[in-house]
């Protein structure tokens, strides 16, 4: 699939990227293992499950963000406000065993342990944008598998219209959660056809690794088309339903935040524009892109829908 | 003000040859520049977190309005405590205020938005956010220029009407704060706990300015022998 707005000096030669990859994957790990060993924690595997870049969208020519940078400027309410923070008060979060219970209108509801869907949907490494509403971005390896796959082995009923998303709620663990002014927990939802483009997936790693808890571990949502609110961390429930469901943001300030939450240079924030970005690791802002870039692969989901309106 | 200077004609006040040193003075100024100290500081050991741009620009924010309720805060402490050598602080506070301000404009204009005059000035004119901000720092920019002994005299009695003003700057300046974060005042959720204090503190700090509330908080003290005592000395 080709990308658009990627000038061709941006792209790295594969060789080169991948000897990177391998050198921050490696730095990673061992920074990981370093930062863990000394919360008691064991460190961070490689996962040998995964095939790096097997994917289609993986070539999008740009250098993902360093392993510290993408673990160390997170927004995660459930820990802290604070970016930098949340990997400090993530520390002790038990990521591993986790269990994700999927329920509502299918024949097949049930429960899965992450690495029962690893097992069975053998996870590939997907290079994605994210876009942060606040107009920051960063470029992520995620390792994960279509959420597609998932939702076609618990078989919707045909009254299935949404997917909602439920993060775990466990304010002893997550101390931002004692915080009153927010519905906890966080929920999110997808309308059953976004939930279904192969661009969606859920996430159980990282730079080849697992996923680490400030990331959204042990599993989460990532739709790299949508602002960086809607990719939920920390999934324990996934609900197909025939209603639009209330998520977190929305039902905070429906007038700011809205169901779809596209990224779109077009649609201003209330508040602030979202017309440009600035890149982490970038001194100067990029345009931001209609759809983060991926309008060639969805935006057939949102045609003839007044995206000013449904924003 | 004691006068501590010695006189020529008597050998004798040798003693007094120093002039004492105004603590109170260098204390203010030690909390004026202690942001800025603070924020070279981190960029020096731990770094300007991994956005530094947004993070210096909120951060210089969040200064600008703590110098502005400190500033707010000189007449209510004097009439509740009576210690009126701390008023004449109060413009050094305000310009303090008026320097973090700019940091913070200067922040937003040349780092963020790289001097893109028609962008900043776009942003300037079209988000409620940024409208009110801008307002809080225009005004604060006439009462920075303003607060020289010059214009104090040639504006006279509106001199002291102006200057209630900087009442309209924490307000305009708290709801800057609030719109830039994730959350809403009015439903009373999201990030909103600093705004909130900010606003119920700056409104406590206006009330204390009402002559009916002054008058009782400052009978308060004269009723307080302690008090009286702790401060007649510094007086």
């Amino acid at each position: 699939m080709k990308n658009i707005s990627i000038p061709s000096s941006q792209i790295t030669p594969k060789d080169v990227y991948l000897s990177r990859r391998d050198f921050i994957k490696a730095a990673g790990v061992i920074a990981g293992s370093l930062t863990l060993a000394a919360c008691g924690v064991s460190p961070i595997q490689a996962n040998p499950d995964v095939t790096p870049s097997s994917s289609q969208v993986s070539d999008t020519g740009e250098i993902p963000n360093t392993f510290d940078e993408i673990t160390h400027y997170n927004n995660y309410y459930e820990f802290t406000t604070d970016k930098e923070g949340v990997a400090r008060m993530s520390g002790n979060f038990k990521t591993s065993p986790w269990d994700v219970e999927v329920s509502g209108l299918v024949n097949k509801p049930g429960k899965y342990s992450v690495d029962d869907l690893i097992r069975k949907f053998q996870p590939e490494e997907r290079i994605y944008r994210l876009r942060c509403v606040e107009a920051w971005s960063m470029v992520i390896p995620w390792v994960g598998f279509p959420l597609s796959k998932l939702l076609a082995e618990v078989e919707p009923t045909s009254d299935a219209k949404f997917v909602r998303f439920e993060t775990i709620f466990n304010p002893d663990e997550m101390p931002g959660q004692k915080q009153p002014y927010y519905p906890w927990p966080y929920q999110e939802g997808l309308r059953m056809d976004e939930a279904m483009n192969d661009l969606a997936i859920l996430a159980t790693g990282l730079y080849g690794g697992e996923l680490p808890a400030q990331n959204g571990g042990g599993i989460r949502l990532v739709v790299p088309w949508k602002y960086g609110f809607k990719s939920i961390k920390a999934v324990i429930k996934v609900e197909l339903t025939d209603k639009q469901p209330a998520t977190m943001w929305e039902t905070i300030a429906p007038n700011e935040y809205g169901f779809y939450a596209n990224v779109n240079p077009q649609v201003n924030h209330p508040r602030w524009s979202q017309g440009s970005e600035r890149r982490i690791g970038e001194l100067s802002r990029r345009d931001t892109l209609m759809f983060n870039g991926y309008a060639d692969q969805v935006a057939y989901l949102y045609d003839g829908m007044d995206l000013q309106k449904n924003y | 003000m004691k006068t501590n200077y010695p006189s020529a004609s008597n050998p004798r006040s040798k003693k007094l040859v120093k002039p004492a040193i105004d603590w109170l003075r260098i204390g203010v100024h030690v909390i004026g520049s202690l942001s800025l100290i603070m924020l070279i500081y981190k960029w020096q050991t731990t770094g300007l977190t991994f956005n530094p741009i947004q993070f210096i620009e909120q951060y210089l924010g969040r200064a600008a309005i703590n110098m502005l309720v400190l500033s707010l805060a000189v007449t209510p402490v004097v009439t509740l405590t009576g210690w009126r050598k701390l008023s004449k602080h109060g413009r050094a506070l305000g310009l303090y205020t008026f320097f973090y301000f700019s940091l913070h404009f200067l922040t937003f204009a040349v780092l963020d938005y790289g001097l893109n005059l028609r962008e900043i000035f776009k942003l300037m004119i079209e988000k409620p956010f940024i409208i009110i901000g801008s307002s809080a720092g225009l005004i604060l920019l006439a009462l920075a220029t303003t607060s020289f002994k010059y214009w104090m005299k040639r504006l006279g009695k509106r001199w002291k009407k102006l200057h209630r003003l900087v009442y309209l700057v924490g307000a305009l300046a708290v709801l800057h704060n609030a719109m830039a974060l994730k959350g809403s005042l009015t439903n009373l959720s999201g990030n909103i706990v600093r705004p909130l204090v900010l606003g119920v503190l700056i409104t406590l700090l206006l009330v204390l300015r009402i002559p009916p509330v002054k008058r009782w908080a400052s009978s308060l003290r004269q009723k307080s022998w302690i008090k009286t005592r702790v401060f007649a000395k510094s007086k």
